[in-house]
C-alpha cells in the first residue's frame, strides 16, 4: 500500500483543489535506529499520493463577520492535475478551478469567463480562506527545496512527533522556513508553521483529526491560519474520498470548466 | 494742514507717483500671494475631502483601524438607516455612502480567456443618479478624457495609464475580480464607458470608478458600505464645528456599542495623516507669507528712505526758512501715511480683483502633476478671505511709515548754522 501524505503548501490543494491529505500504512513491527531529519523529510515526500482520487471536502472560514462553509468536489491526478467544482453555498456554486502543473484557471458562471490566475493574483486569498493561490501552486517535493534539521520533539494528538526545521535551499519558495511536526510512525505532518524571509510567522497548519480510511491514515480535519489576517482561521474537513478512481482525461481540460 | 499736504503731493508727481506706484505694486503682490497660498491650502483640503476623506467619514472601528486596505469585511451594515439618522441629527451636513475596494481587472481575448490583467483600486459612489454631487466631488465632470461617463448599470470608468496597459478603449469589456464583503470571490463583467485622467499617477495607473449599486451587487454588500462621508452643506471645512460634530457622534456611538463593528466618525484631520500635512502646510504657508511680507516691507521701507533722502535740499530750505524740525518731521510722516493709505487701497483693490478672478477660474498646474504620487489638485484657485482685505496694510502703510520715520530722523541732525553753506553747494 502506498504511503500518502497531507502536507502544507500542498495542504491547500489537499482541501480545496488538490486534496493532498496524507495517509500511511500501519506501523511496521519493531523499530530501527532513529532516522535523521533528512530521512524523515524524504519519507514524508515519498508518501505523496501518486494516484488518482475523487474527494468531497468542505472548508469553514472563520471570518470577522461570522463563519462561512464552502463545499467542493475535487478530481485529482497525482500532484499536477486537479479539478475542483464548488457545490455550495449558492453564491459559490458552479465556480470551478483547474490546475495543470504550474498553471491555474478559474471559471465563474456569473461572468462565463475562464480567468488565468497568475502574477499578483497568486498572492490573493482563495475564496476568502486563509490560503492563497500561491499555496495551492506549490507542488515540489520538500526534500528538493529545503534542508532539514532536527528541532525537538513533541506529542500531538497523542502521537509522538519529531519537529523538523526546513530552510529553503532555492530562492523561489513561497516560505523561507517551515517547522513541521511529523508523526514518525505514520510519516504524517500533524502541524506546521511557515515563516517569511524576515523570520516572521506567516501561517500555521494544525491537524485536528486523523482517521484510517480504506486502510490509510488520513488527516480529515485541519485548521489553517494566516496569522497576518484577523479571524480564527479556515477549517478543512474531508467528507469522503475515493482512491484510485478512474477519472477521464477530459476532466483536466479547460473545456470542462465551462461544462 | 492735511489738505495742504495732500495738495502738495498731488501737484508734485515726483513726491507722489513713484512712492504711490511702489506701494501699490508691493501691496498688490502681497494680497495676491496671500490669496494664492490660502487657495492652495483650501484646494488641498477640499480635494482630499471630496475625493477621499469627506469633512467627516464614518466607518466601523475595525475598518477605521485598517482603513488603508479598505477591509470591506468590516463594512458598515444598514447604511440607509444610518444615513437617515445622520440627516435628522446633523441637517447642516450632506451624507453619502461610498465603497472602496481592491481587485484585478481582467480583459478577455476573442475566446473569452485572459488577454491582460491589471491591479485596480476601485471607488464606488452614486454616479448614476441625475444631478448627483458625487460626479463633481470625484472630479469626473472635469477628468473624463475619452468616451463618456457611465449612464447605466454595468458601466465603469478606468484610469488612463491602466487603460493603456490593458489596451482598453471606451466600449471595451473587462471582468472585475475582487472579494465580497464575506470574503468570497467576486466577479462581474463590465463595459468601459470612459477613460479618465486625473493627473495623479496613483489614480491614473490603478483607478476604477463604478456606481455604488453595481459595487453592492458584485461585492455582496446590499445596504452596506465601507464608508459614509459627510460634508458641510455650505462646502466650507470649519475645523471646530467638524470636530465638535465628530465628538458628539462618537459619544453617542460609544454609548450604544463598543465592538469593532460599531460606527466611528473621523474628521478630515484624523485621516491619512492629514493633520500633520495640514499643520506642515500652514507652517510653510506662514513662513512664505512672513518672508514675503518682510521683503515687501523692506522694499517699501527703502522707498520711504529714498524718498526722504531725495528731499534733502527741500528740507534744508524749509528749516532755513524757520520751519520747526518737529513740524517738518510730522509733515513727512503725514505724507507717508497718505501715500501708504492710497497705495494700500489701490494695491488691495487690484490684488483682490486678480485673486477673485483666479478664485473663479483657477490656474492649471496639471503639467506639474504628471508624476505626482500623492493626491493633489491639478488646478489651483486663489481664495479671498477677510484677512486678504487688510494684509496689505502691513507692508503698504506700516513699512512706508517706518521707512519715512527712520529717514526723517536726519532732520534733527541738521545744523541750522550750516544750512546756508550746504545749500550753496
Amino acid at each position: 500500500m502506498n504511503l500518502r501524505r497531507l502536507q502544507d503548501g500542498r495542504s491547500f490543494a489537499i482541501l480545496i483543489l488538490v486534496p493532498l491529505f496524507l495517509s500511511s500504512p500501519p506501523a511496521p513491527a519493531g523499530q530501527a535506529a532513529a532516522p535523521s531529519a533528512a530521512e524523515i523529510l524524504k519519507k514524508v515526500d515519498d508518501n505523496a499520493v501518486p494516484g488518482s482520487k475523487i474527494m468531497v471536502s468542505s472548508m469553514t472560514i472563520h471570518g470577522r463577520r461570522g463563519d462561512r462553509t464552502i463545499k467542493a468536489k475535487s478530481w485529482i491526478e497525482g500532484e499536477n492535475k486537479a479539478f475542483t467544482e464548488y457545490l455550495d453555498p449558492p453564491r459559490e456554486k458552479g465556480i470551478k478551478m483547474l490546475k495543470l502543473g504550474n498553471q491555474l484557471w478559474t471559471y465563474t458562471p456569473s461572468t462565463d469567463r475562464i480567468i488565468g490566475i497568475s502574477g499578483s493574483l497568486l498572492r490573493q486569498s482563495v475564496m476568502g480562506s486563509d490560503l492563497s493561490y500561491e499555496d495551492m501552486m506549490e507542488n515540489r517535493k520538500w526534500s528538493t527545496i529545503y534542508a532539514a534539521a532536527d528541532d525537538g520533539a513533541e506529542t500531538l494528538l497523542d502521537r509522538p512527533c519529531r519537529i523538523l526545521k526546513l530552510t529553503a535551499t532555492v530562492p523561489d519558495t513561497a516560505y523561507e522556513v517551515r517547522r513541521i511536526w511529523v508523526d514518525i510512525e505514520r510519516s504524517l505532518v500533524l502541524k506546521e508553521e511557515r515563516f517569511g524571509k524576515s523570520g516572521r510567522l506567516l501561517k500555521t497548519f494544525e491537524v485536528k483529526d486523523v482517521k484510517q480510511m480504506s486502510g490509510r491514515w488520513i488527516q480529515t480535519r485541519a485548521l489553517v491560519r494566516d496569522v497576518l489576517k484577523e479571524g480564527d482561521g479556515t477549517e478543512f474537513v474531508i467528507e469522503s474520498v475515493e482512491f484510485e478512481a478512474r477519472i477521464p482525461e477530459v476532466v483536466f481540460s479547460k473545456a470542462s470548466l465551462r461544462k | 494742514m492735511i489738505r495742504f499736504l495732500f495738495k502738495g503731493l498731488i501737484r508734485d508727481r515726483s513726491r507722489l507717483l513713484f512712492p504711490f506706484l511702489t506701494v501699490t505694486i508691493g501691496v498688490l503682490l502681497t494680497v495676491f500671494i496671500f490669496c494664492y497660498l490660502k487657495g492652495a491650502s483650501h484646494e488641498f483640503v477640499e480635494f482630499n475631502a471630496d475625493l477621499l476623506a469627506g469633512h467627516v467619514k464614518i466607518m466601523t472601528k475595525g475598518y477605521a483601524a485598517e482603513a488603508d486596505s479598505a477591509p470591506n469585511d468590516l463594512a458598515l451594515a444598514e447604511v440607509e438607516k444610518l444615513i437617515g439618522d445622520l440627516r435628522t441629527k446633523y441637517p447642516e451636513m450632506t451624507w453619502t455612502a461610498r465603497i472602496r475596494f481592491g481587485g484585478l481587472l481582467d480583459v478577455p481575448d476573442e475566446a473569452g480567456e485572459t488577454k491582460s490583467q491589471g491591479m485596480i483600486v476601485g471607488t464606488a459612489a452614486d454616479i448614476l443618479t441625475p444631478g448627483s454631487a458625487e460626479l463633481r466631488r470625484l472630479k469626473l465632470d472635469k477628468a473624463a478624457l475619452k468616451g463618456r461617463l457611465p449612464s447605466k448599470s454595468g458601466e465603469i470608468l478606468i484610469g488612463e495609464i491602466l487603460a493603456e496597459r490593458l489596451h482598453l478603449e471606451p466600449g471595451g469589456k473587462a471582468t472585475l475580480i475582487s472579494s465580497t464583503m464575506n470574503g468570497s470571490m467576486a466577479t462581474a463583467n463590465y463595459t468601459v464607458s470612459g477613460i479618465v485622467r486625473y493627473g495623479v499617477r496613483a489614480l491614473d495607473r490603478m483607478g476604477l470608478v463604478m456606481d455604488i449599486g453595481d459595487a453592492r451587487a458584485v461585492l455582496d454588500m446590499e445596504d452596506a458600505a465601507g464608508e459614509v462621508l459627510g460634508w458641510k452643506a455650505d462646502g466650507l471645512y470649519e475645523r471646530k464645528t467638524i470636530e465638535s460634530l465628530a465628538a458628539d457622534f462618537n459619544a453617542r456611538s460609544a454609548a450604544a456599542s463598543s465592538d469593532e463593528m460599531s460606527p466611528v466618525m473621523k474628521t478630515l484631520r484624523d485621516q491619512n495623516e492629514m493633520a500633520a500635512l495640514q499643520d506642515q502646510l500652514a507652517a510653510v504657508q506662514g513662513a512664505i507669507l512672513f518672508v514675503f511680507i518682510l521683503a515687501m516691507s523692506l522694499v517699501l521701507w527703502n522707498s520711504g528712505l529714498i524718498g526722504s533722502l531725495r528731499r534733502y535740499g527741500e528740507i534744508g530750505v524749509r528749516l532755513a526758512l524757520g520751519e520747526p524740525k518737529g513740524g517738518v518731521y510730522r509733515a513727512m510722516l503725514a505724507e507717508a501715511v497718505m501715500i501708504g493709505i492710497l497705495g494700500t487701497i489701490a494695491g488691495t483693490i487690484l490684488g483682490l480683483a486678480l485673486s477673485y478672478y483666479l478664485q473663479a477660474h483657477g490656474i492649471n498646474i496639471s503639467g506639474l502633476m504628471k508624476n505626482a504620487a500623492i493626491m493633489l489638485p491639478s488646478t489651483l484657485n486663489t481664495r479671498v478671505t477677510p484677512a486678504a482685505y487688510v494684509v496689505g496694510f502691513i507692508p503698504g502703510l506700516v513699512s512706508t511709515l517706518i521707512g519715512t520715520a527712520i529717514a526723517g530722523r536726519g532732520i534733527y541732525k541738521r545744523s541750522t548754522a550750516s544750512l546756508f553753506k550746504e545749500l550753496e553747494t
